[in-house]
């Protein structure tokens, strides 16, 4: 009968006892998809407990049988014959036994165990972790004098660069990013602003966190906020963007036309990072303030007061001094981003996994960057 | 004719410890339309991409016109890449491209032409494939098939004198693929090209192929080699007959 006309019912089992430590399952009904599972256990159970040298399956009252019942049929001969005992069906309808015959257990024992990731000897790992760790360090340091070297070359022969590239990217990365930066920093600026006031009210000392919100924003909130935000926005986009390339062997396509990808694709995006970041964080560094405005206001300082509280505390140098990090901060992230795309692996998940790689290795390095030139600056006395 | 425009001598390719192909030698003719063949995974592709000189092989050497392209850096190995076309099995145009700017870019890279030129020539380069029209448009509004054709036209931009198209018919119906292949031949009768071509679509190899080498995975070498029609009717091993007659062990009876 087929499917449509059987009348579905329910399984039963009945496990028998025979001699010569034989074990005689007798399986009445429906054996499908949603009905062999009743029985499944069950007759695992019987196996393992009589644990008989000959198993017979006695089919005879199975009025439907599909692949899920077959599956168990299967099953129950593989640990039969696992636990070196003889296994016999008898009684299957000739339906029923086409299908059985197109599986050979043979095919479905358990797979080998396959090797481990990782070694179990700690020092093994720790050994293997610290190569791997170097070899990336040197794809980097390798990428970075590639960037270096393409970067002195843009400057000595300016008419090669692909100008079109660098003004659609800058627009990208700089133009439309605007409201984002201005709405993170106006936040920040306000929740900094905000957070030291209250500490402040205790010396009488309100009206200098207008002193520490410039002071703290030029040199280093200005700069990481925006640059933070802007390598989620662009790092990851440049990543996406070369990584789909990968796949897509457009970068092969490259190669074979002998054009060096890095002055083809990733010069242009340094550039424009160049130019673009700096002038972001001038905005991030306005509305920062602005945050601290609207928190001065409500404190009951007026605007003339909080200008003179910024103009007395700030310099140029403190500006200037956070703008220059910025630059590095634009390498960084074009660098980085373009970097994780073009070593991005095949499948579905490589362009994502590439994206992701760009935003984390950026964020790391940029606040390293960001450390270091703490200690310079410090060590100047700028 | 008669002479070898590319060697592979004693080739063997691997991917760290895991060996791909082992040891292979074979040589293609001038103005012959090539075909290499075989089963999924026997390594076609990864022959393809180490005679273009993406990869390096293990063991041996590629001569293409001589030079070996497997050893060449920097200019020397681009003075090689500038007389070899390659169409991609994905196509590989530049997305951010049109078609037109696709295949003006290595016209562009390597000769000092004017702008006007470079552009008349990318044209009639789209004509040849029956792309004229679509110029303008870009690679993400282009069917399958025209994908194909453009990126055939700009593998073709400098006049290579070699050709290497990796499954040229992936992905297209039976007509377009028919189209394609009628214009690979119509190509090589014109412009006497050199044509290396991996596939493995039966109807393609008889239209197209002079000679064909066929891979096999499990030997890691060729297992065949000559005129389709003569393997088809000739070979004594099991897989060659299998694969030209497309039927399995029990169509053949064996």
């Amino acid at each position: 009968m087929n499917k449509a006309d059987k009348i579905s019912s329910l399984p039963s089992l009945e496990a028998l006892t025979e001699d010569n430590n034989t074990l005689r399952l007798k399986i009445k009904g429906t054996l499908d998809a949603y009905t062999t599972g009743k029985i499944w256990n069950d007759s695992l159970l019987a196996l393992k407990n009589t644990k008989p040298k000959e198993l017979i399956v006695d089919g005879a009252a199975i009025d439907y049988c599909d692949a899920s019942g077959i599956a168990l049929l299967v099953n129950l001969q593989l640990r039969q014959e696992k636990s070196g005992g003889s296994y016999k069906v008898e009684g299957l309808s000739d339906e029923t036994n086409k299908l059985y015959k197109l599986f050979d257990p043979a095919d479905f024992k358990e797979p080998g165990k396959p090797d481990p990731l990782y070694s179990d000897n700690k020092i093994e790992a720790a050994g293997k972790l610290s190569y791997q760790v170097w070899e990336e360090i040197k794809i980097y340091i390798v990428f970075t004098g590639r960037v270096t070297v393409g970067l002195i070359n843009a400057i000595l022969n300016p008419h090669k660069i692909r100008w079109r590239e660098v003004f659609v990217t800058s627009e990208k990365f700089g133009a439309n990013a605007l409201f984002i930066i201005a709405l993170v920093n106006f936040l920040v600026g306000l929740v900094i602003a905000f957070q030291s006031a209250v500490p402040m009210k205790a010396y009488g000392a309100q009206v200098f966190v207008a002193d520490l919100l410039v002071i703290a924003y030029f040199k280093e909130l200005g700069p990481l906020m925006t640059a933070f935000v802007v390598n989620g926005r662009s790092g990851s986009a440049f990543a996406a963007e070369l990584g789909t390339m990968k796949v897509n062997e457009e970068l092969d396509a490259l190669d074979t036309m002998g054009l060096d990808p890095v002055p083809f694709l990733v010069i242009p995006k340094v550039i424009a990072s160049l130019i673009m970041l700096p002038i972001l964080t001038v905005f991030g560094n306005l509305f920062g303030l602005i945050g601290g405005l609207v928190v001065m206001f409500s404190l009951g300082f007026t605007f003339t007061t909080y200008i003179n509280q910024l103009t007395t505390a700030a310099t140029f140098g403190m500006l200037l001094s956070g703008l220059f990090k910025t630059l590095f901060f634009a390498v960084i992230i074009a660098g980085v981003g373009c970097l994780a795309g073009m070593r991005a692996s095949k499948g579905p998940s490589a362009v994502g996994d590439a994206a992701t790689k760009a935003v984390v290795i950026g964020i790391v390095l940029m606040i390293v960057v960001d450390g270091v030139f703490g200690v310079i600056y410090y060590i100047l006395g700028i | 004719m008669e002479d070898k425009i590319i060697n592979v001598i004693d080739f063997t390719a691997a991917y760290g410890d895991n060996i791909i192909i082992d040891n292979i030698n074979f040589d293609v003719y001038n103005g012959e339309k090539f075909v290499i063949l075989g089963g999924s995974g026997c390594g076609k592709s990864t022959l393809l991409k180490h005679m273009i000189g993406l990869y390096r092989p293990a063991k041996g050497s590629i001569l293409i016109e001589g030079e070996d392209i497997t050893k060449a850096e920097g200019m020397e190995r681009i003075e090689i890449l500038k007389n070899i076309g390659v169409s991609y099995q994905s196509g590989a145009l530049f997305g951010s491209m049109t078609v037109l700017e696709n295949v003006m870019l290595p016209i562009e890279q390597y000769t000092d032409l004017s702008k006007e030129s470079i552009d008349l020539i990318a044209r009639m380069k789209l004509n040849l494939v029956g792309l004229t029209g679509s110029e303008e448009k870009m690679p993400s509004e282009l069917s399958g098939g025209m994908i194909k054709r453009a990126a055939l036209a700009r593998a073709m931009a400098l006049d290579p004198d070699m050709l290497f198209l990796d499954e040229p018919s992936a992905g297209l119906d039976p007509i377009t693929s028919a189209e394609l292949d009628q214009l690979i031949i119509q190509l090589s009768k014109s412009l006497g090209v050199t044509f290396v071509i991996v596939t493995h679509e039966l109807n393609s190899i008889y239209n197209i192929a002079d000679r064909v080498i066929m891979l096999d995975k499990d030997t890691k070498g060729i297992i065949a080699s000559g005129e389709p029609e003569y393997l088809r009717d000739n070979s004594e091993i099991p897989i060659v007959q299998k694969f030209f007659k497309r039927q399995t062990d029990e169509q053949l009876g064996g």
